[in-house]
């Protein structure tokens, strides 16, 4: 499997009033035809991540070191022309909020064909066809009416598809998905997930899904990445780390859910709250709230354990697995 | 029905609902400013004031220019004066209605030119921030500090009587007011979703500014612009009125007001007649921005 995106040693941080080490060290690829989970709670730098992979972060408050490679290209080292055309072409993102994310002044069809024209040079006849076009791939009902149809004049089910169209408009290889379903009642979630899984497959694209939800995780990705206070602690593929998780944060995380828990009894929930991130992390960000900790767990920065083929851990306590 | 998938249901409802919704946005402004009537009767007298103006010479009216000692001072509705005339014994009517031709110019061009100046500046303002928004929001506030009428004096003193001079004063007051407006309205937009969602797909600054910006910021700016055009109509007035705008003998309602003040005692009806024009189509042009600014308030 050819690796997309390859971002190693990425750190960023905050500058201004604040500091803060949003995201340490963290290394993770992306392979042709794959969909990966950043998977985490609020805070935790999975946003951040994807913004950094196009480059959408404030220049003057953010300092970025590490390496980001695109298929084969520098993305840190990129000029403006050159990022212009690498959004939304190669790397395209949906965003959470579908009503905020859609100019509210334009219609849909306006929207999509103005992608279009601006990177593929075509004429604005030729972007409205693909603007219908695009529709009907998302399926929505009536896709000619609804060309000319304003963001607000659509449910937040169909203005998330619309947000689709827009994203997918270039075919890009990349598809950064930044919480696209939280915003959704249950049932349009599953339905916005099985859409964007068909369309993975059908146009062949890589895809970043990020979400704090691990049932939509499980519904979408091919592997998981568990991110906690900027870094990553557990990757490996979705069914290893559902079954046996290794980090203490990666299992928490999985007891925490509704999903396996008995009736009657309460929720295992991990205690205290994620670290400030004001100052570069020099341990285990996790040992004040692990249950497992042990005093070499604060000395210093827990090594990157490989724990089987494709899977590692930041924990001092990680050993191979064997694999399930 | 119950064995059919949820998905083609919905689908199936959706296809059979009516997409009334596919009017466009202008279209639906148009139908809500049409339902209101005060908006409506003010719009329609601009536009008789409008038209009057510009059909002046083919109405069959006086010379506006042309006097009489002996007819000096008539009252409304002196047969051949319907109303009146003025204390050099030129006819009202046709004066007013010439006079229309440069009080509506001198009225409306300043707040267009302080329209397109004022937004350029606060959308750069607002949008790229930092240091450029502070050099251009200081230099703002200087002109700011003092009273537009003042200010307008001041300007319009230095640089001269006559009618350009006049509009670029006129300019120069209300630029800093309406960059104002736009650099604030801008400051909200910019850190919106579709700002980002933008520059995610790949949008310039010069992109984002001209069409995301724009778009979303020109209905606030506009309805403020228009609701100037009444300040802009007494300023120009009152700077004629002053000497400062137009010359005797030309008609422009600032200057008539002016010449006629001495005859309020002997024909205070006639010597109204040019401030109650400059009345209604201020308040014409405020009501008419009042319910512009409700009929493109759609979204809520």
């Amino acid at each position: 499997m050819t690796k997309l995106v390859e971002i190693s040693g990425l750190n960023i941080r905050f500058t201004g009033e604040r500091t803060v080490y949003a995201v340490n060290d963290l290394n993770v690829s992306l392979g042709d035809g794959e969909v990966l989970g950043l998977l985490g709670e609020s805070g935790s730098g999975k946003s951040v991540t994807l913004r950094a992979l196009m480059r959408l972060l404030p220049k003057k408050r953010t300092q970025i070191t590490g390496s980001v490679n695109v298929m084969g290209r520098d993305v840190l080292a990129m000029n403006d022309e050159e990022l212009s055309s690498f959004r939304g072409q190669t790397v395209s993102m949906i965003f959470q909020e579908p009503a905020l994310a859609l100019d509210p002044v334009y219609t849909i069809g306006a929207q999509i064909a103005e992608s279009v024209v601006r990177h593929e040079g075509k004429s604005h006849a030729e972007g409205r066809a693909r603007a219908l076009e695009m529709l009907d791939v998302v399926r929505i009902p009536s896709a000619k009416r609804r060309l000319d149809a304003y963001p607000h004049e659509m449910s937040g089910g169909m203005r998330q598809r619309a947000m689709i169209a827009l994203a997918l408009a270039c075919r890009p290889k990349i598809l950064l998905a930044d919480e696209p379903t939280t915003a959704l009642d249950a049932t349009v979630q599953i339905q916005i997930l099985l859409l964007l899984r068909e369309l993975q497959r059908e146009f062949g694209m890589s895809v970043i899904f990020v979400t704090h939800d691990i049932g939509v995780a499980i519904e979408i990705c091919d592997r998981v990445a568990v991110m906690y206070a900027g870094q990553i602690v557990e990757q490996g593929t979705l069914r290893d780390i559902v079954r046996t998780p290794v980090h203490p944060y990666a299992r928490g995380l999985l007891a925490s859910t509704t999903h396996g828990a008995k009736r009657g009894a309460r929720l295992e929930t991990i205690p205290g709250t994620p670290p400030s991130l004001a100052e570069k992390p020099q341990n285990c960000s996790f040992a004040p709230r692990c249950r497992l900790a042990e005093p070499r767990c604060l000395e210093k920065l827990p090594p990157n354990v490989e724990v089987g083929p494709g899977r590692a851990a930041r924990c001092v306590l990680a050993g191979p697995v064997p694999a399930s | 029905m119950s064995d059919l998938p949820l998905s083609a249901t919905t689908d199936a409802v959706l296809q059979a609902a009516p997409a009334t919704k596919a009017r466009g946005y202008w279209t639906t402004v148009g139908r809500r400013i049409l339902r209101d009537k005060v908006s409506m009767a003010c719009a329609i007298v601009l536009l008789l004031i409008f038209a009057s103006a510009v059909l002046a010479p083919w109405l069959g009216l006086e010379d506006p220019y042309k006097g009489s000692m002996i007819r000096r001072l008539r009252h409304i509705g002196t047969s051949g004066y319907p109303l009146g005339t003025d204390e050099l014994g030129r006819d009202m009517l046709a004066r007013l209605i010439y006079g229309g031709r440069l009080s509506l110019v001198i009225g409306i061009l300043p707040v267009i030119l302080a329209f397109c100046i004022g937004t350029s500046l606060g959308l750069v303002a607002g949008y790229i921030g930092g240091r450029i928004n502070t050099a251009i929001m200081r230099t703002i506030d200087v002109f700011y500090a003092f009273p537009s009428v003042l200010l307008a004096i001041a300007i319009s003193g230095a640089l001269g009587a006559g009618i350009v001079n006049s509009i670029v004063s006129l300019t120069v007051v209300f630029v800093p007011q309406i960059t104002r407006v736009a650099e604030s309205v801008t400051t909200g937009v910019r850190n919106m979703d579709f700002v980002e969602a933008a520059r995610a797909s790949g949008a310039g600054p010069f992109t984002i500014m001209r069409v995301h910006i724009l778009g979303n910021v020109l209905g606030a700016i506009f309805v403020y612009a228009t609701s100037l055009i009444s300040v802009s109509m007494i300023l120009a007035a009152g700077l004629s009125f002053l000497g400062l705008g137009t010359k005797p003998p030309e008609p422009e309602w600032g200057l008539m007001l002016n010449t006629l003040r001495t005859a309020i005692y002997v024909n205070p009806w006639v010597a109204a007649l040019p401030g109650a024009m400059i009345f209604a189509v201020s308040i014409c042009f405020n009501l008419l921005s009042d319910g512009l600014r409700s009929a493109m308030d759609i979204r809520n």
